[in-house]
């Protein structure tokens, strides 16, 4: 609009100077009379020129006006959430075989294992998000996996969050991961290797996921501090049942700071509690259920570095958690009605390092390490997995990855697992594509 | 619990008092908006960057620092045209703090006081990191600066009502010295116009408008896509037949594949701050264009 109406405006202001210029050049060589003359067609051959303008002009407007109209109409889906959809797709092959999958000292959540081998549609998602109003912000992320042939679709989170509340406050609520451990809140395809630590697969069956409220407070200091809590109905493993009230706990604390562009760092601190786990079935080989309390402890730091703070050419990223976990109740074998008293402490720890050595191109290494202390009588133990044996699962996982642009991803990734006596060695190729809206990462 | 939370945070407070003065807590997301809010309003506030100048502005991470800033600052001025939108958005959710949520009087994008240029007619990620508001290296051509500033200066006075004469004044002052430097550089760079160029990224778009440059080739095959031999050698191919005046790249870029090109070629290779604090020495709005215009003159009179 304003260009159309600038270069008008210019082409008649040129075309002005123009005509004066030659009406200056006329005049110098002809009479007063005849002067005068040329100055009223002069002046009449403006008008006209004006008027010429004006028409067009308006007639520009007029199209403006018409596209603007048709522009408007078609934006019915203005306020549509972002939609963003991550595919992903994995090769895996064992020497084990993934049926027979265990983690001594553990007894498996149900979801908790391996993958199938060969070509598999791993979990794609879609993700919906937008601001609801000046208050609130709203994402849902589904899951579509595929088992055995059927799809199913699982709501992966889904809640709302406030929009500036002021003083450092934020509250969360509906379904989300919980603020647990630093990995536990990203999502899958956002992680650096392929599969969970070894400490998150045993504890919570690879995330933790919560169905309650977070609070957040990020706290009005110079350096980085948040405190937060969460309450939630308890329902997802490692708690279990229907709980009127609160079903399970958690608070955490995080701090984090830079040292100069080049270096930054977090550390966190969390403790979740489920003070009446009901009935928590788990893999085994008779159906083992527990019913009891769980605590769970968690340390988490992460280091990042890159030259500068300029990530792009390299970068490296420093990552360990460790997570201690006691039990105190009731181990029951569904299938023969058997029960022991059970009092169960398990720990584990990874650390991790990946490194982007040139544009597109990341490496990683990890550590896994798990280790179990549990008491109960050792024939309900033993058939609930919970008897380690004296093992020690470790692992070591190798991990390279190729990003041809932000939004697509090829990655390889070798484990030798030393879960149990016999050593397991799995190769995996995963792709993750994502489309649609460009989501922002947390660090 | 009210009593409780307003306790703990006078606690805090008390802890880690900053001096008491009604000074503005300014965020910028790059170091030229840093650079001008001091211009603008010099003691009367306290401004820091998320990013410097070395760093890639597409590509940066919400560090913990970056959020407790967040979460204090009354104003926070970014470019906008979704240059941060990896990372900015999780500043403003995850602090909560309403001063600078989209929309609010705290939320400053310079893009939008800017006639954007490279605006794409196809969105299509195929084609790269397309920006869909058009590209937002806006602060390669002055004039563009000078047009953040009227903005800047009017939400200044805006947000802090007491201080608005003082804002009022240094405006005036910025405004005329900017527009004398300007005019400075216009004459510096008049034999500039109608050269052509290489360029690393498309980060130089507004500055080829202001001087009047060509570009007629980039390093990068697609924007945000690290250059390929494939690429670099059809490159060379070109320049070989018809060389270019000039190899240009921003300092936060790697330097590898515009020394190739020019070694290859025997066309110069001129570097650019890019921003404030982009090259050593580079310290102020009016260096920053000193100095760019110095260095391409230099290699291309």
């Amino acid at each position: 609009m304003n260009s159309a109406l600038f270069f008008v405006t210019s082409s008649i202001l040129l075309l002005l100077q123009l005509s004066l210029a030659e009406a200056r050049d006329v005049s110098t060589d002809t009479e007063p009379a005849a002067q005068s003359q040329d100055q009223q067609q002069l002046k009449q051959q403006l008008d006209q020129l004006q008027h010429d303008y004006d028409q067009r002009l308006s007639r520009i407007e007029e199209r403006l006006k018409e596209t603007q109209k048709a522009t408007r109409t078609q934006k019915a889906n203005t306020f549509n959430p972002g939609i963003s959809l991550i595919l992903n797709g994995t090769f895996s092959s064992y020497e084990n075989d993934p049926d027979n999958y265990q983690l001594p000292g553990f007894a498996l959540s149900n979801e908790a294992g391996l993958g199938a081998e060969g070509f598999t549609l791993d979990e794609s998602e879609v993700t919906l998000g937008a601001k609801v109003d000046q208050l609130f912000y709203g994402q849902a992320t589904f899951a579509l996996a595929d088992d055995a042939g059927e799809t199913s679709i699982e709501t992966e989170e889904a809640y709302f969050q406030t929009l500036g509340l002021g003083g450092g406050l934020t509250v969360k609520a509906g379904r989300f991961y919980s603020a647990m451990g630093y990995l536990n809140e990203k999502h899958r395809h956002a992680w650096d290797f392929i599969d969970a630590p070894l400490v998150y697969r045993g504890l919570f069956g690879d995330q933790l996921k919560e169905d309650g409220i977070q609070l957040s407070l990020i706290l009005p200091t110079d350096h980085y501090f948040l405190i937060g809590a969460e309450v939630g109905n308890g329902v997802h493993f490692p708690s279990a049942g229907n709980h009127s009230g609160v079903g399970d706990w958690l608070v955490f604390a995080n701090t984090g700071g830079d040292v100069g562009f080049s270096h930054s760092w977090q550390l966190g601190i969390s403790h979740w509690q489920a003070d009446d786990v009901e009935n928590r079935l788990s893999q085994g080989l008779k159906t083992p259920s527990y019913s009891g309390d769980s605590r769970i402890d968690a340390l988490d730091i992460v280091y990042k570095w890159a030259p500068d703070g300029n990530s792009e050419q390299r970068n490296l990223k420093l990552q360990a958690e460790f997570f201690n976990r006691s039990e105190n109740g009731l181990m029951t074998l569904e299938d023969t009605a058997q029960s022991s008293s059970y009092d169960g402490s398990q720990n584990g720890w990874y650390v991790e390092a990946v490194y982007q050595f040139i544009p597109q191109w990341k490496t990683g290494v990890r550590y896994d390490y798990t280790d179990s202390s549990n008491s109960g009588s050792s024939i309900v133990l033993d058939d609930s997995g919970l008897l380690a044996n004296g093992y020690t699962p470790q692992r070591v996982s190798v991990m390279l990855a190729w990003l041809p642009s932000e939004f697509s991803r090829i990655r390889a990734q070798f484990n030798r697992d030393e879960s149990t006596a016999e050593t397991d060695n799995q190769f995996f190729v995963q792709y993750t594509m994502a489309m649609g809206a460009h989501g922002a990462h947390a660090y | 619990m009210k009593t409780i939370y307003t306790r703990v945070l006078l606690v805090l407070t008390l802890f880690t008092a900053t001096p008491a003065l009604a000074v503005l807590n300014v965020l910028t997301c790059e170091p030229e908006w840093a650079a001008l809010t001091q211009e603008l309003a010099g003691d009367l506030v306290d401004v820091s960057s998320a990013t410097s100048g070395a760093q890639d502005p597409h590509h940066v991470q919400a560090r913990p620092s970056l959020l407790s800033k967040a979460r204090k600052a009354d104003l926070l001025i970014c470019t906008g045209a979704e240059l941060e939108v990896g990372w900015l958005p999780l500043l403003q959710h995850k602090t909560g703090n309403p001063k600078i949520q989209d929309g609010a009087e705290g939320y400053f994008m310079a893009s939008d006081e800017v006639s954007m240029l490279g605006i794409p007619v196809v969105l299509d990620r195929s084609q790269g990191d397309v920006h869909a508001m058009g590209n937002p290296h806006i602060q390669t051509d002055p004039n563009n600066i000078t047009d953040v500033a009227i903005a800047l200066n009017a939400r200044l006075q805006l947000i802090d009502p007491d201080n608005a004469e003082v804002y009022q004044q240094r405006y005036e002052d910025f405004s005329q010295r900017w527009k004398k430097a300007i005019k400075g550089w216009n004459q510096q760079a008049e034999k500039l116009r109608g050269k052509t160029i290489v360029v690393h990224h498309e980060s130089w778009v507004y500055m080829n408008d202001w001087l009047g440059l060509k570009e007629v080739a980039t390093l990068e095959p697609k924007p945000g896509i690290p250059p390929t031999a494939d690429h670099l050698s059809d490159l060379l191919q070109k320049m070989k037949q018809k060389p270019a005046d000039a190899i240009i790249y921003a300092a936060y870029q790697s330097s590898r594949s515009a020394h190739w090109l020019a070694e290859e070629t025997g066309i110069k290779v001129v570097e650019l701050p890019f921003t404030v604090g982009g090259i050593k020495g580079v310290d102020s709005l009016f260096e920053l264009y000193d100095e760019t215009i110095k260095r391409l003159v230099e290699a291309m009179q």
